[in-house]
């Protein structure tokens, strides 16, 4: 049973990881293609890195946190990051059309 | 009260601290506790000049009730954003908008773009020079009043409680 | 069973960090690029969990802490630097 349950929670985290990056070849452009890693990645990482904290818990009885902090981690900056590089497309964009107002 | 404040500038950022560093070592143990409560007065001490204004978050209940709409909603998104991306593209309209803001407290604004990112098929890329609007990026937007009337009532909301000003 | 799922899940990655190096490749302009490198970082994190999962190791959790710090740092200055052409002002 318990395995089970890590094998879905793998399986269902590889493949969110799997269709971020999809996103990132398939989508037409940039501001579209920031979709995929900022949401579907995200969750990825955090599904396998929960899968790994349950293993490690049942497995060897302790805690185990270095995952929980992690996933905070990425959940905190995945946003920002995605921020910080659509404020910088835009700021690209804006120079090749010579400084028109924002879109 | 304002003993505590000359101690702990800043209260919420250390007891981050402490469990962060607990997090960190991987362990509760007594000794690890001791240092990650020493570290948790010198930091916010010794970096205080890069946090001017005081954060006074209010109501904690709130804030846990957010937090849980906000998970539940990031597994929604990811659900509906996956569809997209694996759907043809030309059942996507990608389109950008202006989010009218009346929330003001800084941390305020930047937890609200974060969640903005995190949720249905939204970035926020940009907050505009007077910090009256942020410009939001939609994957599929059929109706964009629809989607900044629910943004306004489902997350600025309950943000706009929490964070008053002093 | 489990160790089916993780071989799966591991070629799912591997797939994914394929997709992404093509974007980091073609990818048209330099915002393309930061975001591919950006996910690539991530799709390496999942990739080192996934090892230690499979080896049934914890040694690995510190270098994945250490790619997700030290990958945060590194799209904030690449991104800084286009904003404004100067990383630190």
């Amino acid at each position: 049973m318990f395995e089970i349950t890590l094998a879905i929670l793998v399986l269902v985290g590889a493949f969110f990881t799997l269709v971020g990056s999809i996103g990132i070849v398939k989508l037409p452009d940039f501001f579209t293609r920031l979709h995929g890693p900022t949401k579907a990645t995200t969750l990825g990482a955090g599904a396998i890195l929960i899968a790994s904290s349950i293993f490690f818990f049942v497995s060897s009885g302790e805690l185990s946190l270095h995952e929980i902090l992690i996933t905070f981690f990425l959940f905190i900056t995945a946003p920002i990051s995605a921020h910080l590089m659509a404020k910088s497309a835009l700021h690209l964009k804006q120079k090749e059309n010579g400084n028109e107002t924002t879109p | 009260m304002k003993k505590i404040k000359k101690i702990l500038p800043h209260p919420v950022l250390s007891i981050a601290l402490v469990f962060i560093w607990l997090l960190l070592n991987n362990t509760f143990s007594a000794g690890h506790c001791v240092l990650g409560i020493i570290l948790a007065v010198l930091i916010p001490r010794f970096t205080s000049d890069f946090w001017p204004e005081e954060v006074c978050a209010k109501q904690p209940l709130t804030f846990l009730k957010f937090s849980g709409i906000v998970a539940y909603d990031i597994l929604m998104a990811n659900i509906a954003v996956s569809r997209l991306i694996l759907g043809p593209n030309k059942n996507l309209k990608p389109a950008f908008f202006n989010l009218p803001l009346d929330i003001e407290h800084p941390l305020g604004i930047s937890l609200l773009a974060s969640t903005i990112s995190l949720t249905p098929g939204t970035v926020s890329c940009d907050l505009s020079e007077d910090k009256t609007y942020l410009i939001v990026h939609g994957l599929s937007i059929n109706n964009a009043d629809q989607i900044i009337d629910e943004i306004k009532t489902r997350y600025e909301k309950p943000l706009m409680e929490v964070f008053k000003p002093c | 069973m489990l160790e089916f799922a993780l071989s799966v899940a591991i070629g799912m990655i591997v797939v994914a960090l394929f997709l992404n190096v093509y974007r980091l490749i073609a990818g048209p302009g330099m915002p393309d690029r930061i975001l591919a490198l950006d996910t690539l970082y991530i799709n390496s994190i999942v990739l080192l969990i996934l090892f230690g999962l499979y080896l049934g190791s914890t040694l690995y959790f510190e270098a994945a802490l250490l790619i997700a710090v030290m990958g945060f740092v590194g799209t904030v200055a690449l991104s800084k630097y286009l904003l404004r052409g100067d990383i630190i002002e």
